[in-house]
């Protein structure tokens, strides 16, 4: 099913998945972002670090609007999503977001969690969202839990629910929002490990995270912030190794 | 009371507050006029002559008169919530100044403007007569109150079920369908019941609008029973009317303080 994104443009896939240009954000006289450029291509993998109210998250929620970006553009595969002509609903259903809470529907049961939107946003009947959300939920290792209430899972049985509610839409592309941060020490792995099975398959992934071992080990590009700006970007074992700037250089003593 | 010890004066404290309430239920029993208590409000015809039009005319419509009042209270109700979040400025506008009216205002006073008020001012005639109009004057101010309380557990809801639903690319109106509002109402839904019980007793203020004889909800038949019937010039109706109403509201204040330690539980 193809939904029409916009009524004049059309998905460029050759453009980057994620690109931001000059993208401010203020929360009254709290500049939390001035002016942030910023790519993510398609199969890449950017991890987004910096210590907090940097506006790391902030620039993650600008990139799928969940926060209206006072000035500047968010384009998805070319597509400017701050032009109030853009299908906002059909561009967010192509991009998986992973919260720090989880944010599973606590009503429903693991198997409604992933089939709702498949069926109220991509109009899939309830045999096809259910057939595709059993697939998503085995790839997360969670098979025997359709049935449960998320108030009965551990935070990373939660947490891979919500990967795998996520995938349910096909994403093109995933944005997680420090999605090991709410988690016990010995729950993070799993998560981890779903999110580096996914990056393998090649998704194209935005991470903002606190886990400098999954930025070394998987990510194409790490991202530091500080301020509301991007202080340093380049390779992610180069910068951790040898951080060319002061403040990076700083906050990397402090956590590694 | 020095030589006492902490526990002889605990011990010494309760007795005598018990000595205390014996002495006043005995000087109560010797002092009360049992003859002049028992013939103005117990008096045993009124019961056993009576309790057929209490049951099946008074009580039966007592609660009819809540669903209707409680019903079209909700629906008015949500409509208001709507309103409220709705994004264009001129309905919040007019649910707020609504709200803010209804439960400003005695329900006494919209209840007889509703049912005198109203109909002489316009002519006009509500279904159901002027027990019609006073139920929509009853149901105007519920919907204010339950609208208020709907409104709380929406905004208890956390916001990032809204978030992860919109985040999948669920439209606004999906995502409060589906996601926000299912949890909203199971929140509201001891507050809710506390409104329904309010509710049974405000029927009783309906008594100032008069009704038909198979109209007569308990206020009006205890009141007409003191004049007239088998316990008249005898409080004994009312009495009768009480225990009606608790037979009534008991259960379902039990039900809501069921209801609370459950959701406190399941939290």
């Amino acid at each position: 099913m193809t939904t029409r994104l916009h009524p004049t443009k059309e998905v460029d896939h050759g453009a980057p998945a994620i690109e931001v240009r000059d993208l401010h954000k203020s929360f009254g006289d709290n500049h939390v972002l001035t002016g942030i450029d910023f790519h993510v291509n398609s199969g890449q993998v950017v991890c987004v670090i910096g210590p907090s109210g940097s506006g790391k998250s902030t620039l993650l929620r600008c990139v799928n609007r969940l926060e209206e970006p006072t000035s500047g553009q968010v384009l998805i595969e070319g597509i400017d999503i701050t032009d109030p002509e853009t299908e906002l609903d059909a561009v967010r259903s192509r991009i998986g977001m992973v919260f720090q809470q989880f944010n599973l529907f606590s009503h429903m049961t693991v198997l409604r969690n992933l089939t709702i939107a498949q069926q109220r946003a991509k109009k899939r009947s309830r045999t096809e969202a259910e057939e595709i959300a059993r697939g998503n939920l085995d790839r997360v290792g969670l098979s025997d839990k359709v049935d449960a209430y998320p108030a009965h899972l551990s935070g990373g049985q939660q947490q891979r629910v919500a990967i795998a509610r996520a995938l349910s839409m096909d994403p093109d592309m995933m944005l997680f929002d420090e999605p090991t941060s709410a988690l016990d020490p010995e729950l993070v792995g799993d998560v981890l490990d779903v999110m580096k099975t996914l990056a393998g398959e090649g998704m194209t992934m935005m991470v903002v995270t606190h886990e400098m071992g999954f930025a070394r080990e998987v990510g194409d590009k790490l991202v530091f912030m500080a301020d509301g700006v991007i202080c340093e970007e380049g390779d992610p074992r180069e910068v951790l190794a040898n951080p060319r700037e002061v403040r990076t250089q700083e906050f990397l003593s402090k956590v590694l | 009371m020095g030589s006492l010890t902490r526990t002889q004066r605990q011990r010494a404290v309760r007795l005598t507050l018990y000595a205390l309430f014996v002495l006043l239920a005995v000087a109560f029993v010797l002092v009360a006029d049992w003859e002049a208590i028992s013939s103005s409000f117990f008096l045993v015809e009124g019961f056993t002559g009576t309790w057929q039009d209490f049951v099946f005319v008074g009580a039966r419509n007592t609660i009819l008169y809540t669903i209707i009042a409680f019903v079209g209270g909700f629906v008015l109700a949500m409509v208001l919530v709507l309103m409220k979040l709705a994004p264009v400025a001129p309905f919040r506008w007019l649910a707020t100044v609504y709200i803010e009216l209804f439960r400003g205002l005695p329900a006494l006073v919209v209840i007889l403007f509703m049912a005198l008020g109203v109909p002489i001012a316009f002519g006009w005639r509500p279904p159901g007569g002027t027990i019609g109009a006073g139920l929509v004057g009853l149901m105007l101010v519920a919907a204010a109150y339950m609208a208020e309380t709907i409104r709380a557990g929406i905004e208890a809801v956390p916001k990032g079920q809204t978030e992860a639903a919109r985040s999948l690319g669920m439209s606004g109106p999906w995502t409060m369908a589906t996601v926000v509002m299912p949890q909203a109402l199971r929140i509201v839904i001891p507050p809710l019941t506390n409104e329904l019980v309010i509710l049974i007793k405000d029927t009783s203020l309906l008594f100032v609008v008069g009704m038909a004889a198979n109209e007569k909800e308990l206020t009006t038949m205890a009141r007409d029973f003191m004049a007239s019937g088998p316990s008249a010039g005898t409080a004994t109706s009312l009495v009768f009317a009480c225990l009606m109403y608790l037979a009534i509201t008991l259960p379902l204040t039990r039900v809501v303080a069921w209801l609370e330690r459950r959701q406190k539980r399941s939290r």
